[in-house]
């Protein structure tokens, strides 16, 4: 699909998200400066490149609330601004959880949890099969969605067999029930991972904690973030 | 995906020893050494077979064992289609299957991709075990999905040339393998194959049921149609063969599993259908195979007085 769009600022963002969904859907805003680095900063991918064999790749594994998803797909001209006032109805290409098959860059349909980790080892082995060693594959969790126990089986699994052509963001917001005694960063480093912390706010600090992989094993980064909109 | 029924071709020359699961593993270890698309991933099971030890130590990248994280072994097959490979996941049927069936539902059917998965186990080959490895509802379970081809092999030589096939398509494909077997292999047209004819009855025997029910219809006029591929089932052969409007299903996992597809399949004329498989139930019973096939009325005897009783 071919798609033409304005592009928008990050100052914009706010404005492009609450043409989706009530401003008082706050937990959208987690997220968004993670987002928005990602694809500003950090990912090697455009509009035109979405069928590159050696693009980067972004699994949004915690589909739910993908407002600022959304947003900054329109922001940087993957879908037309429009679609983000007709979100949800009947014939809208977005809705409450992505779909790969109907969002342009949108690169897995998610919304169940626990998926978009176990996929991006998928696909990195594929990669790597296929000699394309260039590409990354940064898969977004929340912390809450660390709950689910598939991700466990893919970071031990990713750790132990060296995959180090995957990042993993895990956005904290401190709504996993249950919380991680001695840090969500610690189960991943546990398990043969690098990893950072880093101010989910500070656009500097979470490009260098995306860019902190070493090259030796798979890379996660802990963003600390709270909702403010 | 179209509604033509796949054509596979004749069964493959494998010596005559040769297990379901020792076909596949040989036709799998083939196509990873023949086509770079294909990867293989499994979960433990089968990983310590020599071929694939073979092609793992040939093709490190394409022989991809997880451990036991059989969900992992789901969602990463549906990762390496969307990086365009051709994933084939194996292990046990209940955890192929049930275990990783979200995994399944979302990372092959919603993601818009394809996968081959081949399981071993079936409804109760290893009856030792009990029934934490029966999976008689596999095939109930991709009837909730659209779209999936599935294979009931009844013979190893049955088990290659659809594997083969599908590997050169991007179909979503699941192969059932079973250690039952019958004595002889037939074609893997995708379609049904006539293996007597008669006056009474259709009877459709799913794989390996078919000695069992050529045992039980020896004496009686019935017509007795072969299937190994029952997803897409072969809609215009039984309605050419059910002149009587009587059908007889014999299926080795759920029974009543394909009823819907007969009842769809004669909508317009009016039909009757006998559906013998695997009763709904945990016996908590070991065993055997043959006797769970008694216990569930899949032996020849009882599949002889269940069709009589129906034809009367």
């Amino acid at each position: 699909m071919t798609v033409t769009s304005a592009r928008f600022g990050y100052d914009d963002l706010r404005g492009l998200i609450t043409r989706v969904v009530d401003v008082k859907h706050a937990p959208e805003d987690s997220t968004l400066d993670v987002l928005w680095t990602l694809y500003d900063r950090v990912l090697d991918l455009s509009p035109e490149r979405l069928d590159s064999p050696d693009r980067d790749r972004f699994y949004l594994s915690k589909g739910h609330n993908p407002g600022s998803f959304y947003a900054v797909l329109a922001a940087k001209g993957y879908l037309p601004d429009a679609w983000l006032d007709e979100a949800f109805t009947a014939g809208s290409r977005l809705g409450g959880h992505p779909d790969r098959t109907l969002v342009p860059g949108a690169e897995i349909s998610s919304g169940s949890l626990g998926h978009g980790l176990p996929l991006a080892v998928g696909t990195a082995l594929g990669l790597r099969a296929q000699g394309l060693l260039k590409p990354r594959i940064y898969v977004l969790l929340g912390d809450a969605e660390l709950d689910e126990g598939t991700n466990h089986e893919a970071m031990a699994y990713a750790g132990a067999t060296g995959l180090d052509n995957i990042t993993v963001v895990v956005v904290d917001n401190g709504s996993a029930s249950h919380g991680w005694p001695g840090g969500i960063a610690s189960r991943f480093t546990a398990q043969g991972w690098s990893a950072s912390e880093v101010d989910g706010r500070d656009h500097d600090a979470i490009e260098a904690g995306l860019r902190g992989h070493h090259g030796t094993g798979p890379h996660a980064v802990v963003a600390f973030a709270t909702s403010s909109i | 995906m179209t509604t033509s029924l796949p054509h596979i071709g004749h069964p493959m020359k494998v010596p005559d020893t040769t297990t379901m699961r020792d076909a596949f593993i040989d036709a799998a270890a083939d196509l990873i050494d023949d086509d770079p698309r294909v990867a293989v991933v499994l979960a433990d099971i089968s990983n310590g077979h020599e071929r694939f030890a073979q092609a793992a130590r040939e093709h490190p990248d394409r022989v991809l064992n997880v451990g036991i994280r059989e969900a992992l072994m789901v969602s990463a097959a549906g990762g390496l289609a969307l990086s365009g490979m051709r994933p084939i996941a194996h292990s046990y049927a209940p955890f192929l299957v049930e275990r990783a069936y979200e995994q399944i539902k979302l990372d092959f059917e919603h993601q818009g991709v394809g996968g081959i998965l081949v399981s071993v186990g079936a409804s109760y080959d290893w009856s030792q075990g009990g029934y934490t490895h029966f999976s008689p509802g596999d095939v109930a379970l991709f009837d909730t999905m659209p779209d999936w081809t599935v294979h009931v092999p009844g013979h190893p030589k049955e088990v290659g040339g659809p594997l083969r096939a599908a590997a050169l398509t991007d179909d979503k494909v699941y192969m059932r393998l079973s250690t039952l077997s019958n004595a002889a292999p037939h074609q893997t047209t995708g379609r049904l194959s006539v293996i007597k004819s008669g006056e009474g009855p259709l009877v459709v025997a799913v794989g390996p049921t078919l000695d069992n029910v050529l045992l039980a219809t020896a004496g009686i006029s019935v017509t007795v149609a072969y299937a190994n591929t029952v997803r897409p089932f072969d809609v215009e052969g039984l309605r050419a063969l059910a002149h009587t409007g009587e059908v007889v299903l014999v299926e080795p996992y759920l029974e009543g599993t394909s009823s819907r597809v007969v009842a769809e399949a004669l909508i317009d004329r009016p039909h009757r259908t006998l559906a013998i498989g695997v009763k709904r139930v945990d016996l908590h019973k070991y065993g055997t195979p043959t006797d769970h096939e008694r216990w569930h009325g899949l032996d020849p005897a009882t599949i002889s007085e269940r069709i009589a009783s129906f034809a009367r």
